[in-house]
């Protein structure tokens, strides 16, 4: 027996270490994949409830957001993809067209 | 017993994982610290009786997500990340907001929290579990997210290829 809150801290530090990571990393495929990091431990936190109040809905839900994030992860590398063509560059700060 | 050791091993790796995915300054090192994150995530997932989670956490996100990562910081070439200064203000304020934000988190969970306890073994995600409730109860969102990947798809592929125009630009100009 695991406490469930165990499971909640476990998975708030994964999602912290997204933030941390989405904010101070420079490369944007790092950046994107902290977003990764950060469903990730949403993802455990879900599948954590589901266990806790028996409904498998949470698992269901899981499903849903791992295709989102397949989806997002095939976009979000090609406008990468475009990106580096266009700008030749993977540092963010690089890419500053629309800043003052 | 057994179900806290494993929770906690598997825990630590995780977690070092995602550490070292911040500390790596080679996008490469950061994408193989992100497998041993999700392979470690999958574990625990089993821990919770998910199995049907576990594994499409495996073969979809540690499998797929992962190798087309890959493949893109190799398509890309990417290099060691450059060390700018970066947004201060993410610096002083970001930070210490987030690891705050974290510990009070932590806290109030591990101190005034009567969530329960998860037994191992007390819920089974099998996929026959799993697919009656997705082509019963989800199956519109199922339907619905089988167009977003569709959309995806395309999407992908006008974004990745090579358009005409702007090559048409720079060998004008």
């Amino acid at each position: 027996m695991v406490p469930l809150s165990y499971y909640l801290v476990l998975s708030g530090i994964l999602f912290a270490c997204g933030v941390v990571g989405f904010l101070i990393k420079r490369n944007i495929i790092t950046i994107f994949m902290s977003i990764e990091l950060m469903l990730n431990g949403v993802n455990l936190s879900f599948v954590a409830f589901a266990a806790r109040w028996q409904q498998l809905s949470g698992q269901v839900f899981v499903f849903f957001v791992m295709v989102v994030a397949a989806a997002e992860a095939a976009v979000g590398l090609a406008i990468i993809i475009a990106l580096f063509r266009t700008r030749e560059t993977l540092n963010i700060d690089q890419v500053n067209l629309l800043k003052l | 017993m057994f179900h806290l050791i494993l929770f906690s091993v598997f825990g630590a790796i995780c977690v070092a994982g995602a550490v070292n995915l911040l500390l790596q300054s080679h996008p490469i090192n950061s994408a193989l610290s992100l497998v041993v994150v999700m392979g470690s995530l999958a574990v625990e997932f089993l821990l919770l009786g998910a199995e049907f989670v576990a594994a499409i956490q495996v073969i979809v996100y540690a499998g797929a997500v992962m190798v087309l990562f890959v493949f893109v910081i190799m398509l890309l070439n990417a290099g060691v990340e450059e060390r700018t200064s970066g947004s201060r203000v993410a610096w002083l304020l970001g930070i210490p907001a987030v690891l705050a934000g974290m510990v009070i988190v932590c806290w109030a969970l591990l101190t005034h929290s009567n969530a329960g306890s998860a037994a191992i073994g007390a819920l089974r995600g099998d996929p026959a579990a799993i697919a009656q409730l997705l082509f019963h109860q989800f199956l519109l969102p199922f339907e619905v997210t089988s167009i977003l990947v569709l959309i995806a798809i395309m999407g992908a592929v006008v974004l990745a290829a090579r358009s005409q125009t702007v090559e048409r630009s720079k060998r004008e100009g």
